[in-house]
């Protein structure tokens, strides 16, 4: 059966809202405001009562898999558990019901939130200065290459206009770098799943602004070779850019900054426990080292001794790339995280992420085949081409898993691994919730052998079947529309 | 170990013999050793929960907040009204502990309800579709503007001064990693300068860039500048306020391209700035070039509606480098409150609050005209916020303002310091008699002192 719209579920004269009487004379309108500039035709929104509106959403939610719900190992997302506790806080009225416009005088106990946070942040990656203004990662990441074409450019030393990503990098890199006014090459992986140093000794010149890395790349894997990649960018007069997707694993046992890295960009939305909402808000804030913080984008929270202030006067900076600070309430909550946690904790955080991940793929190796048998970092990449074989691809295994109650792993990515079923556990979930995908995943690679067909048609236990994707895209309907 | 990692020390020795290791340290065995970090991250914490409500609690208390103080301060971020309810339905965990609804069988909550935002936007804006969030109104009006740019195949924009400071900050750096020139043009009556405009446009123009209301507050004449635009071939670029498109024609009708804007006003609190949401609409015709997420509706193998993300060709997942743009995560959530917001309110609601703010507005500019220590800077239509001209220096003012619990106006002259003593001033529905009357009242004891 289908589910009604809120639209649908319309009728004129009902009404969710109270609102006050006005309390001055009113005036007919057109003496205010000229006729022609107002509607003739209302916008056609719903009129619904408030238990309904509540009775719809409340439905509406219980159709969607959270973290709450259950077991979530979408690979680079870091789904970990959201601390209830920062939610709480992030709506005092004091955080809350603040206009970003205050007088300074009024805001003290923001800018200095977001201060403490700039400075934790540093010394968490091993950077020198940090914004708090891009809202998501790749945000941090068109942020990051501005600031590397703004160095270049201020330096006087033109033609670098060529950004080195490996193929096994987030959509997002190559895409940010292209906003920003860069060329992308590709650099190819080697056998071990890591960056090809050779290849890159080659790719590297004076036309190379920099590198993006990220580490563990997408395949979980620790870049071995960082610190000889390191040199040979450097060596090329370009700087290099991490991208903190997967920074769980390495919180506390090495930082981007001692790695070699010159710009850094974190998801607090993944590393920071600060929820996914559906798809935001997040928050990527970028750190830089010494020599760049003069490009980071304008204003920086500075602190006299006395008071905390917003500096403008900042004459390098690649200017605002976002209105007022930033998302706020996503920093503070990733502040509430980091402070119950400590600098034990985090750690703790990072080693258990790579241990459960570990875990999960030594006990499912043999069931399924894996491109890179290595050690991974906090997630791992499965390939399914065995099941393949009998007609079972990724898609189908993820959306079987459906019905064990799990959220499906991130399917057909990284680009390089056939096949792709890409696991990130998380700190957060218990070993018996482990074992219990382990079963599941054992389960669905005998399934694929014995009645492939029960995993080619799943989900079977879900609020929907799996939807005509194709019928979506070809006739695109985008909005609903009242019946004639 | 902390709270929020189940497994046990114990445990977590048990695992790893299972997989053969004999530490945790062994896991850590590509990573080269002069790159470890020996020591403790130099960082506050651990806390007890105690601990660190009372940390900020103590944080929170250093602010002053619209909840103890009148506000009387917009300038792109509103005190509005927020329905209890809203708060109530995004704290279910189902919808904010969600990732993106990539997996549709499992995400139709959040489906649904990015499908029933669009409609709400598209008939808000008057456009034909709508996408599913962007990260605020300064950065939709940036991607809109490169948009516009590859749908024209043009590489210059015109820009109206009267339009946010700050988006206009956001969209001078977005263009100029990519060689756009933006060309700002002038304001008369606090209005776009349509002759300044007809002489900025060229053949090279990919688009013309407003805000109506405006930063002034000011209802532009939208339909010229429109017919001015399109004579050109460029493409308009309307940034609007939510609110007032309850009750004021909307872009769409008046022959816009791309309408955007910042959607806090609609259910979203203050929140120092963000998270809020902006919103991106456009035409039929330029739909496939639209950035960010869209829902679409489609069916399951038995006929039953259901809704996917759609048209992703264009995303940056799939097209890498050749994206439309960049963006991946949103602001989804924030889009849900406006989602309820827009269900609450409903048709009659929303025009309710829209009525308010030009009634409350114009009464308070009155009676600030009357006390003879204002006068207006402009004389265009306006809906919940004008600009007057203080003969007490502004600083001075909001000063004393703060004293009496109240949070003045905006002080033009940071951003446009030809308009030196301009005071904007904002009233949304919230706003009382009683509160306006004795913002006056104070106004006239700082100039009898």
């Amino acid at each position: 059966m289908s589910r009604k719209l809120i639209f649908e579920l319309s009728l004129e004269g009902k009404k969710g809202y109270s609102l006050p009487q006005l309390d001055i004379d009113d005036r007919a309108i057109e003496e205010l405001i000229p006729g022609k500039l107002l509607r003739d035709r209302d916008a056609n929104l719903p009129e619904v009562s408030e238990p309904e509106v509540v009775r719809h959403y409340t439905s509406l939610s219980r159709l969607n898999h959270g973290v709450d719900v259950g077991f979530y190992p979408l690979g680079s997302c870091t789904m970990k558990y959201n601390p209830k506790i920062n939610e709480d806080v992030s709506r005092l009225e004091g955080f809350s019901k603040v206009h970003p416009y205050q007088p300074d005088e009024t805001i003290q106990g923001s800018l200095r939130l977001l201060y403490e946070l700039n400075k934790i942040l540093c010394e968490i990656t091993g950077m020198d200065g940090v914004t708090l203004q891009p809202a998501a990662g790749s945000h941090g990441e068109l942020t990051g290459m501005m600031i590397i074409k703004a160095y270049h450019k201020n330096r006087g030393d033109e033609g670098r206009d060529k950004i080195l990503i490996p193929d096994s990098a987030h959509g997002t890199n190559p895409s940010s770098a292209a906003m920003a006014g860069f060329q992308v090459v590709e650099i190819p992986s080697n056998d071990r799943g890591s960056v090809d140093v050779e290849a890159l000794k080659d790719m590297v010149g004076k036309d190379t602004a920099g590198l993006m890395l990220t580490n563990p790349n997408t395949l979980g894997l620790f870049e071995e070779d960082i610190i000889e990649i390191a040199q040979i960018v450097h060596d090329a007069g370009g700087l290099l850019y991490y991208d903190g997707a997967n920074a769980n694993a390495i919180m506390g046992i090495t930082r981007p900054g001692d790695m070699g890295f010159d710009i850094v960009h974190l998801n607090l939305h993944k590393t920071f426990s600060t929820p996914h909402g559906g798809g935001g808000p997040g928050a990527g804030p970028v750190g830089v080292v010494t020599e760049l913080v003069p490009y980071l984008p304008s204003p920086l929270i500075q602190f006299d001794g006395q008071k905390y202030y917003l500096d403008y006067d900042r004459p390098l900076s690649i200017g605002r790339i976002k209105s007022f600070f930033g998302n706020f309430g996503v920093a503070l909550k990733a502040y509430a995280y980091i402070l119950t946690m400590g600098p034990e904790g985090l750690r703790e955080v990072a080693e258990t992420a790579v241990l459960n991940a570990n875990y999960v793929m030594e006990k499912l190796k043999s069931y399924y085949d894996i491109s890179y048998d290595r050690i991974c970092m906090h997630e791992f990449v499965l390939s399914a081409q065995r099941q393949k074989k009998e007609d079972v691809s990724a898609m189908d295994i993820s959306k079987r898993l459906i019905d064990f109650g799990f959220h499906p792993p991130t399917t057909y990515f990284p680009l390089i691994v056939k096949e792709a079923l890409m696991i990130e556990p998380t700190e957060t979930e218990s070993r018996e919730t482990l074992d219990e995908f382990i079963e599941a995943m054992i389960q669905i690679a005998k399934e694929a052998e014995e009645e492939p067909d029960k995993v080619q048609n799943a989900p079977h236990k879900s609020p929907i079947g799996r939807l005509d994707e194709t019928k979506a895209a070809r006739k695109p309907k985008l909005r609903w529309q009242p019946e004639e | 170990m902390s709270r929020y990692i189940p497994n046990t020390q114990e445990e977590r020795q048990k695992m790893l013999k299972e997989i053969g290791y004999s530490s945790i340290e062994e896991l850590f065995g590509d990573i080269p050793k002069e790159i470890r970090l020996d020591r403790n991250m130099a960082i506050p914490g651990p806390m007890s929960e105690m601990e660190l409500l009372r940390h900020m609690r103590q944080l929170a208390s250093s602010n002053k907040h619209t909840g103890e103080y009148t506000c009387f301060l917009g300038a792109g971020a509103y005190d509005h009204y927020i329905p209890s309810a809203i708060d109530h339905i995004i704290s279910r965990s189902d919808f904010y502990t969600a990732y993106t609804p990539y997996q549709p069988e499992i995400s139709q909550g959040t489906l649904q309800a990015i499908f029933e935002y669009q409609t709400m936007i598209c008939e808000l804006t008057g456009m034909d579709v709508s996408n599913a969030s962007m990260y605020d109104g300064a950065t939709a009006v940036a991607e809109a503007v490169l948009m516009a740019c590859q749908a024209t195949r043009r590489s210059q924009v015109v820009v109206a001064r009267s339009m946010h400071p700050e988006y206009r900050q956001v969209v001078n750096t977005y263009t100029k990693f990519q060689d756009i020139p933006v060309t700002e043009i002038g304001y008369r009556d606090g209005m776009v300068d349509m002759e300044a405009l007809e002489k900025a446009i060229t053949g090279e123009t990919a688009a013309v860039v407003i805000q109506s209301p405006n930063f002034f507050g000011i209802i532009e004449d939208i339909e010229p500048i429109a017919q001015l635009a399109h004579k050109n071939k460029a493409l308009l670029i309307v940034c609007a306020d939510p609110i007032s498109l309850a009750i004021l024609k909307s872009p769409g009708e008046l022959g816009a391209d791309i309408v955007v804007g910042e959607g806090q006003s609609l259910g979203n609190p203050l929140s120092f700035g963000g998270p809020y949401f902006g919103f991106f609409a456009t035409t039929q015709k330029l739909m496939r070039r639209m950035p960010g997420r869209i829902v679409g509706e489609t069916t399951d193998k038995n006929g039953n509606r259901g809704f996917v993300l759609t048209l992703q060709t264009r995303e940056q997942h799939i097209r890498r480098e050749k994206a439309t743009s960049n963006i991946c995560t949103n602001q989804a959530l924030n889009a849900l409150m406006a989602t309820i917001y827009l269900s609450l309110m409903g048709r009659e609601g929303l025009k309710e609050v829209a009525y308010q703010c030009v009634q409350k507005s114009h009464y308070l500019y009155d009676k600030l005209i009357n006390t003879g220590l204002f006068t207006p800077i402009f004389k265009g239509p306006f809906f919940k916020e004008f600009a007057l001209k203080s003969s007490i220096p502004v600083d001075k003012l909001n000063r004393h303002l703060l004293d009496k619990g109240i949070i003045g106006g905006y002080s033009l002259e940071k951003a446009y310091p030809e308009l030196g003593g301009g005071w904007l001033i904002a009233v949304t529905e919230k706003r009382t008699r009683e509160e306006m009357d004795a913002l006056v009242e104070r106004v006239g004891e700082i100039a009898g002192e």
